[in-house]
């Protein structure tokens, strides 16, 4: 009981040194790794944008054989393989090569490009874990480091490595920054950048090279395995927010470096953690809450917008229902001035409930009222509406059956479908092209309004 | 002098006054030729029409002549020098479907692209270069939907945007991939003004076309082009059934065969 006490102080105080940020080392870790997760959402805007974010993924798993290769030969002449520098080094050489495999497999057989990156991928991470096995049976034995590159490991950073990473991160901010509107253009629209004489080889190796370096640094911090994560996961989340590239770029950086931050924490407090998995595992947080919540695209906002469309197109219907209806009892001469439900649930494949409730928001919006019959008539405000809604829908079915040669009889869901959506240009354009412009009065219906025959054709 | 006789004058194509001379141009894709030994030279101030039938190689002779498929063979002038050197006056407009339309950009972003190169590097984009992409905007009919996010637009005003991008260069040679392609009434007549108005201004502007009924409204003169230059010249004089009918009607086919054979014979290896 007093143990689990004095463990839970106990890593109570730990958080709190590591989010006061006492330490010294943890502090500047924690720094690299936010630095990292702003520079590869910036860098990671643009490749995703390029649609190329799988070859980031391919380069950070085929560090590893690079990285083995790297420790084996630093052991051979030194004595001691584990120098940064040198482990980086031959991280970037393998990376580079694998990429480079890849453009060669793309370009020299007739595989695609998927297939290239998983034979790729694979191929150079097998070899890069045979490779660790050697070094697992060297006498040496101060290889179990190595395994930090491959699932991320902040706790086992030092804070040379992490003014390293926010150097590099920093770079690649500035440089996407500087560049800002020749990668735009080259991710827009490459043809028309060659076009202007812009060399789209030489900026897609820029771009390439940013990801490679944000990559090499972010080994230690995220792991190979993950780092992937931090270059897709915070651009297609800031994607839900925005619809523009700049306000993108800011965004992934916020929450790429918010996920690094509090990942690396984590991580930092728990050294059991593997960093790559927490700031991945954050990210993707993000992400979830992005794609439900996001004020552009979030699913949740389109979900709305669609109910909120739907319920107008379920007016729309309503109103011209009702003007039929009392259009073809003018014709019989019946007296009557309201639309029966009867006749109304005849018209359209609409459920009880559904007309129930479209009738309940007309009323409300003082479109039509019930008569002491129950009958539905339309206010002034409702005629007028409908006569316009008819007569937009009028004109598009003559245009169908003018203009596309549809059978008359299967034209009223074609123009139910489109009619909703015609901007005033449109129906401008409908006019002219069917000399009704000086009609201000719905035109007859161009087929037999027959009850029963809509739900027919619909099923 | 006839276009055929014009060409043979201006053989090696530096006449600075000839705003596109093209000539033996030959390129293929994986070996299979997509067009061949195509030459011909613009006329200043015309409207020319590229017309053919699908695969005639009409938007790869755009693509070649603008240095983005490499060529085979062949030589190209624009105003009498390489298009390496003129490229500030040349206008390029690609097909609408070319790029992702749901790109997180907006219609005056797109037009201000047009831009970057006279911007240059390291430099931002400033307010006068906004003004001036809007009013290429107003000069399509857009100024109301610059700021719109460019999937929001209909298929007619992508193109318009497209074709303002080109139009903010203020380049004296255009050339236009079906510019016509599936847009809305309003938008072809606009394009139709538009292109008027820069022939006006002594404008040239190189279109590739596909509805033969408007060929004798739009343009002055015309290519029919079918991997090789069926004819060229004024539109009552080239635009006639006879070459139409070699232009559409029989296909190449021994050229066709050959290469189809050489390319089973290459899979084959």
């Amino acid at each position: 009981m007093n143990a689990a006490v004095a463990i839970a102080v106990g890593s109570l105080f730990g958080w709190a040194d590591v989010l006061l940020l006492r330490d010294y080392n943890t502090r500047v870790v924690v720094l690299g790794a936010t630095l990292l997760g702003m520079g590869a959402g910036v860098v990671g805007s643009f490749t995703l944008l390029r649609k190329r974010a799988l070859i980031g993924d391919a380069l950070s798993h085929a560090t590893l054989p690079g990285i083995a290769t790297a420790f084996l030969v630093g052991s051979a002449l030194w004595g001691d393989g584990k120098s940064l520098p040198l482990l980086l080094a031959g991280g970037a050489v393998s990376g580079v090569m694998g990429v480079g495999a890849i453009l060669l497999i793309r370009r020299y057989t007739r595989l695609s490009e998927d297939a290239a990156l998983g034979i790729v991928l694979s191929v150079f991470f097998g070899a890069g874990v045979a490779l660790l096995g050697i070094v697992q049976q060297m006498p040496t034995g101060h290889a179990a480091g190595l395994e930090s590159f491959i699932y991320g490991k902040t706790a086992a950073m030092l804070s040379r490595d992490a003014w390293l990473i926010a150097g590099v991160a920093a770079v690649c901010v500035a440089a996407s920054l500087a560049l800002f509107k020749e990668l735009s253009l080259l991710c827009f629209d490459p043809g028309f950048a060659a076009s202007r004489g812009y060399s789209v080889g030489w900026l897609d190796t820029v771009l390439m090279a940013m990801v490679v370096i944000t990559t090499i640094v972010g080994l230690q911090a995220v792991g190979l395995i993950l780092m992937i994560a931090l270059l897709v996961i915070p651009p297609a989340a800031a994607r839900f927010w925005t619809e523009d590239l700049r306000t993108m770029t800011r965004i992934a950086a916020i929450l790429g470096g918010a996920s690094a931050f509090v990942g690396a924490t984590l991580s930092a407090t728990y050294p059991k953690l593997p960093s790559g998995a927490t700031i991945v595992l954050t990210a993707a947080t993000a992400f979830l809450l992005s794609a439900l919540f996001g004020s552009k695209r979030g699913v949740v906002l389109r979900w709305f917008r669609r109910q909120a469309f739907l319920r107008g197109v379920a007016m729309d219907h309503l109103l011209r229902s009702v003007y039929e209806t009392l259009e073809q009892q003018r014709a019989e001469q019946a007296d009557a001035d309201g639309a029966s439900i009867a006749r109304l649930m005849a018209l359209r494949s609409w459920t009880p409930a559904e007309l129930r409730r479209v009738v309940h928001r007309a009323e409300r919006r003082e479109l039509v009222r019930r008569d002491s019959q129950g009958a539905i008539r339309l206010t002034a405000r409702g005629a007028v509406e409908a006569e316009r809604l008819t007569r937009q829908h009028r004109l598009w079915e003559m245009y169908l059956i003018t203009h596309a040669e549809v059978a008359p009889a299967r034209v009223d869901r074609g123009a139910d479908a489109i009619e909703h959506v015609l901007d005033p240009e449109t129906i401008r354009h409908l006019e002219s092209l069917l000399d009704e412009a000086a009609i201000l009065v719905p035109p007859a219906s161009p087929h037999v309004i027959e009850p029963g025959a809509l739900g027919e054709a619909s099923s | 002098m006839n276009a055929q006789a014009r060409h043979a004058a201006n053989l090696n194509g530096d006449d600075p006054k000839v705003p596109l001379s093209v000539h033996d141009l030959t390129v293929a894709y994986h070996r299979k030729p997509v067009i061949w030994d195509v030459g011909f030279d613009a006329a200043p101030g015309q409207l020319i029409g590229v017309v053919g039938p699908n695969g005639a190689g009409k938007s790869t002779l755009l693509r070649a002549i603008l240095g983005l498929t490499p060529k085979a063979s062949g030589r190209v002038r624009v105003f009498g020098k390489p298009y390496r050197e003129n490229r500030g006056r040349v206008g390029y407009v690609p097909q609408r479907e070319s790029v992702d339309w749901d790109f997180p950009i907006d219609a005056l972003d797109v037009v201000t692209m047009g831009l970057y190169r006279q911007i240059g590097w390291l430099r931002r984009v400033r307010a006068e270069h906004r003004e001036r992409a809007m009013a290429a905007l107003e000069r399509v009919g857009m100024a109301d939907l610059a700021k719109r996010q460019i999937s929001q637009l209909s298929g007619g005003q992508q193109q318009r945007t497209f074709l303002a991008r080109a139009l903010v260069q203020d380049a004296d040679l255009y050339f236009m991939d079906e510019p016509f392609a599936a847009v809305d009434a309003a938008t072809e007549a606009a394009i139709v003004e538009l292109l008027r108005d820069m022939r006006a201004q002594g404008k040239t502007a190189l279109v590739v076309h596909h509805d033969l009924q408007t060929v004798p409204d739009y343009f002055d003169s015309v290519l029919l082009l079918n991997m090789r230059v069926v004819a060229h010249g004024p539109v009552e004089e080239v635009f006639t059934p006879e070459n139409l009918q070699k232009t559409y009607g029989g296909r190449l086919t021994l050229l066709d065969e050959a290469t189809e054979a050489m390319r089973r014979r290459e899979r084959a290896l």
